[in-house]
């Protein structure tokens, strides 16, 4: 069976595009020839700059041919109705078979539909795909309409076979399909005819690129660990900018040059980052030292100075780069040691919302919310305040106005500058995590505290001017800070009644607890917890204790995955049913009074025995809150109560007997309801 | 490709020949456009020209001000005042990118010796509601060119597409002549009787115009001037096509355009003055972008933009 060979050679399509790209394309010709009824044994795509790339094994010479059978209208139905079905089937009536059904006589159309040949079905998807290909961002280009990445010049689409191969034809727009193509830009030399596969990976190496962005990508890899070993020196790992740089090349040549001796000292973060985003460098590490000394370059082409001109070029680019952060980082070590006070100034210039005012304004809400938590924090007042005010500080700074992404830690160097604590300048860095569902929490009590302040104003502020998240939006990422608040507060074992931080909220104050509910529902979930137990618990007093509400809601999930807390929510229930029944036709609310003298049977006895028995033990264990233990003592009383309910009628003739059964059960629903409402657990 | 070309020596050696090269491509050599502008873009022939029907090929040197930019001179690579070079050509030649690698051979750049690489960078110009897609062009990891394939221009969808190249002068002439402070460069030959280096021709110019853009220009004057430059914007497009004096159909879409130059030019020095928000920034660029969208609307509608009479009917 034929093989097929697709080559879409285009200028340079962008790094971070290629891998996708590669899937588009191999998803969207395979399935278009399958939905054509064209099957292959495999397929694979590739990527460099320059090109996507198809190659598929196996593919069918013709699709299969097609018989369907169409049932029509009746015989004597009215003409229309039978035109009407000729048009749909395209057949003239002498074509259609008459049958006879349990209702008369009915036409049945048999349409066929050959088998097509494999060139032609591919010609038709391949252009679709080429037509509607899914960029992300796309253009046009000349005098054209056509849209690609960038400019579209030519088009292998070739059926090889073991005797030979042909060019499927195709025209999109002027350029037509081929075998030719060319290699790489510079040292390729000139267009090349290809056969198949094999033979086109061959001759695109002999001409100088690598089809593979994997054997790239190992390439680099390969030749810069080498390198870099060589001189006992660890190239720092970064599988992004791997992948980016193997998409920026068809030939890889891995350079390492130096770092100017002047540039040695500044952060390792700060070397790393600019090298990174502005030159696409790798850092190389001095593993004794922990420095960064070195960097790696990845070049596209191989020279008769064996890259010596390239290697120099990208020196003095890369010096040019670090002289301009060396120059914000010794003008921001002037400013930090002064004392950030022109940083926190200059905040109030900086416009966090209009409706919310400045940054520095905001600053100030933060430093009074941290005095406030600093009690449920454990943390020291005044230095909460202290961490607060400068935590942001660094936004400043000429080294975060370059490099945003360094915001935090660089707060963190400049306020060790500026001769603050340790646990102070930690703040600086630590205050925005955490970020997401898997980044660290902060354990610092001085983090914690400003982590909290942060994310509470901003959450308090944002309801307060009703800028909720809604649906997909969340442009002021209010649902990160709300799961950030409760994992900092869980995660840290904090006892503060969520309800009272909300306050700056106003009106919207409620709005916003629930929000936080719906929040903790989403994350307990993770954590295999269902929502109903979580609404079990909320509906006990103080739920906005987070802390408090999750060991509960975590001591009644565990004994919910026992038969015996599954029953006595059961029994529960009955219970509480009966009751509300009663309490209902009687007007009365049986809250108290049971006495044993009154019960009649053993199991009645029984239930008295253990709830007797059991009730201080339980109320102990609240009161240490311990809700596992309480639960497990609860979970004790199931089969008692089922006895109970096994043995006993509760609506007896006798009202003394009746009322004190009542009376019963109330102390079992008061007893079993403790540590949550059961009758909100579903099934 | 690679080029036998010996090496340049100066910095007008070089814009000598980007405009030999583009001229012998078939480009008309214009002259730098008479007004303050931020970048070459700015030019009529291109932000114009890039619209409508009418094949376009111009090649030129543009002066260009970005006042924030002002080092008072200092800075080895910044400079408030400095020169583009600009090509443009409409419908882009399908060999637009061999045509830019040979400009680079030009200049004397050995194609077998650097590493030139096509790298991503989506162009947007939110002054001129302009975007296109393309690279920056970088020669062993500097970025040396622009490379823009027009989509769209005042709001009008280009067709047919214009490929632009912006070379950033002062600093592809330091790369090929090996200079490391711009005021070190040769500005004329270095053998020259009376030879004159980049900072002999500009480093005072630097200074004085960092000091007035930074702290002396009057904000209220230019304000003021804003606004007026907005005004006449309308108001020339307002005025009926059809000239009451020639009884010729004369759209002013040039001039017009010239009120936007200078309101966008103007709202640069605002800001250079610090006395713009990051509030009202937004809102200066959408004025500014306003008149662009006015200028390109009446642009399309002259014979330079593709209007034939056989529209009107």
């Amino acid at each position: 069976m034929p093989d097929l060979l697709i080559e879409l050679f285009s200028e340079e399509i962008p790094a971070r595009m290629q891998a996708r790209a590669a899937e588009d394309l191999k998803k969207k010709v395979t399935d278009g020839m399958v939905e054509a009824g064209l099957t292959y044994a495999h397929a694979r795509a590739y990527a460099t700059p320059r090109r996507l790339v198809l190659a598929v094994e196996d593919v069918l010479e013709r699709s299969p041919d097609l018989k369907e059978e169409r049932k029509g209208p009746r015989v004597d139905a009215p003409e229309k109705a039978i035109e009407g079905f000729l048009r749909g089937v395209g057949l003239t009536k002498d074509q259609l078979e008459v049958r006879d059904e349990k209702k008369g006589q009915v036409y049945f159309a048999m349409i066929q539909t050959p088998g097509r040949e494999a060139s032609a079905i591919i010609a038709e998807v391949l252009e679709a795909t080429i037509r509607n290909f899914p960029w992300p961002k796309s253009m046009r280009w000349g005098a054209g309409s056509l849209r690609w990445v960038r400019p579209l010049h030519s088009i292998i689409c070739l059926m090889t076979r073991e005797d030979g191969s042909e060019v499927v034809d195709l025209d999109i727009d002027g350029i037509k399909s081929g075998r030719s193509t060319r290699g790489h830009r510079f040292m390729g030399g000139d267009a090349f005819e290809v056969n198949n596969f094999d033979d086109y990976v061959a001759k695109l190496k002999k001409a100088k690129v690598v089809l593979d962005p994997a054997e790239r990508a190992d390439t680099i890899w390969h030749d810069a660990t080498n390198m870099a070993f060589a001189q006992g020196l660890e190239v720092v790992e970064d599988n992004g900018l791997l992948a980016e740089v193997a998409g920026l090349v068809e030939w890889p040549v891995v350079l390492m040059g130096e770092i100017g001796a002047d540039f040695l000292n500044l952060p390792a973060e700060v070397l790393q980052t600019s090298m990174k985003e502005h030159q696409k460098f790798f850092s190389v590490k001095n593993p004794k030292t922990g420095r960064i000394e070195k960097f790696v370059t990845v070049a596209n082409i191989e020279t008769r100075d064996n890259g010596a001109t390239i290697l120099a070029g990208n020196q003095k680019v890369l010096a040019a780069r670090l002289s301009d952060a060396k120059f914000f980082w010794e003008n921001d070590l002037r400013t930090a040691k002064a004392g950030m006070d022109t940083w926190v100034d200059g905040l109030g210039n900086v416009t966090f919302h209009n409706k919310l005012g400045s940054q520095k304004q905001r600053i100030e809400r933060i430093v009074a919310m941290a005095g406030e938590l600093a009690a449920v924090t454990g943390a020291d007042a005044e230095a909460a305040q202290t961490a607060a005010r400068i935590a942001k500080a660094d936004l400043q700074s000429e080294m975060v106005y370059e490099f945003p992404e360094l915001q935090g830690l660089m707060g963190r160097y400049y306020a060790e500058a500026a001769g603050y604590d340790a646990a102070v300048a930690a703040v600086c860095q630590e205050h925005y995590s955490p970020l997401g569902p898997s980044d660290d929490v902060p354990t610092a009590p001085l983090s914690v505290t400003v982590a909290l302040a942060d994310k509470l104003d901003t959450l308090t502020g944002f309801w307060a001017i009703d800028e909720k998240p809604t649906g997909s939006k969340d442009p002021f990422a209010l649902r990160r800070a709300a799961l950030g608040v409760i994992r900092l507060i869980l995660e840290n074992d904090l006892r503060v009644s969520l309800s009272s931080l909300l306050s700056a909220a106003g009106e919207a104050k409620d709005d916003l607890l629930s929000f936080f509910f719906d929040r903790l529902k989403v994350y307990l979930k993770d954590q295999g917890i269902r929502h109903d137990v979580i609404d079990a618990c909320l509906a006990m007093d103080g739920a906005d204790d987070l802390t408090l509400l999750v060991k509960r809601a975590k001591a009644l999930s565990d004994v919910l995955g026992t038969e015996d807390g599954v029953n006595l929510v059961q029994g529960y229930k009955r219970a509480a049913n009966i009751l509300t029944q009663a309490e209902e036709k009687d007007g009365v609310e049986y809250s108290f009074g049971a006495d044993p003298k009154f019960a009649e049977v053993d199991e009645e006895r029984a239930l008295f025995d253990v709830l007797t028995a059991t009730s201080p033990a339980i109320a102990a264990d609240l009161k240490a809150e311990d809700f596992a233990g309480a639960m497990g003592k609860m979970a004790a009383l199931r089969a008692p109560v089922d006895a109970f309910f096994e043995a006993v009628q509760v609506n007896t003739e006798n009202q003394t007997v009746r009322r004190n059964r009542l009376n019963l059960l109330s102390q079992i629903r008061q007893t079993v309801g403790q540590v949550a409402d059961l009758g909100r657990i579903e099934g | 490709m690679s080029g036998t070309t010996e090496k340049p020596r100066s910095f007008q050696e070089i814009i000598l020949r980007l405009q030999n090269y583009w001229g012998q491509q078939g480009c008309a050599v214009l002259q730098p456009y008479d007004m303050e502008v931020g970048a070459g873009t700015f030019h009529p022939a291109t932000t114009l020209r890039s619209l409508g029907s009418k094949p376009w090929a111009a090649a030129y040197v543009q002066p260009s001000r970005r006042p924030t930019d002002g080092r008072y001179g200092e800075n080895p690579n910044r400079l408030q005042h400095y020169y583009q070079y600009q090509v443009l050509i409409k419908p882009s030649p399908a060999n637009l990118q061999e045509l830019y690698l040979g400009s680079l051979a030009a200049i004397g750049i050995d194609m077998d010796l650097h590493d030139i690489r096509f790298v991503e960078d989506d162009w947007e110009s939110p002054t001129l509601g302009a975007w296109g897609l393309g690279w920056e062009v970088w020669c062993d990891g500097m970025e040396v060119s622009q490379f823009t394939y027009f989509q769209q221009v005042g709001g009008h969808d280009c067709h047919p597409v214009s490929g632009e190249l912006t070379y950033g002068l002062e600093r592809l002439a330091m790369y090929v002549l090996g200079i490391d402070h711009v005021m070190d460069m040769p500005y004329s030959d270095p053998d020259s009787p009376i030879p004159l280096k980049y900072g002999d021709v500009f480093q005072q110019t630097e200074q004085e115009y960092s000091r007035w853009n930074f702290d002396v220009a009057d904000t209220d004057v230019l304000l003021r001037h804003f606004e007026e430059a907005e005004a006449e914007c309308a108001r020339i497009l307002a005025e009926p096509h059809v000239d009451p004096k020639t009884g010729k159909r004369i759209i002013m879409a040039h001039p017009a355009y010239d009120q936007t130059i200078k309101a966008s030019h103007i709202f640069n020095l605002l800001d250079a003055r610090g006395v713009i928000s990051v509030t009202e920034r937004q809102a200066y660029i959408g004025r500014v972008r306003a008149l662009a969208k006015m200028c390109a609307d009446a642009f399309v509608q002259t014979e330079a933009g593709g209007y034939t009479p056989e529209d009107a009917a």
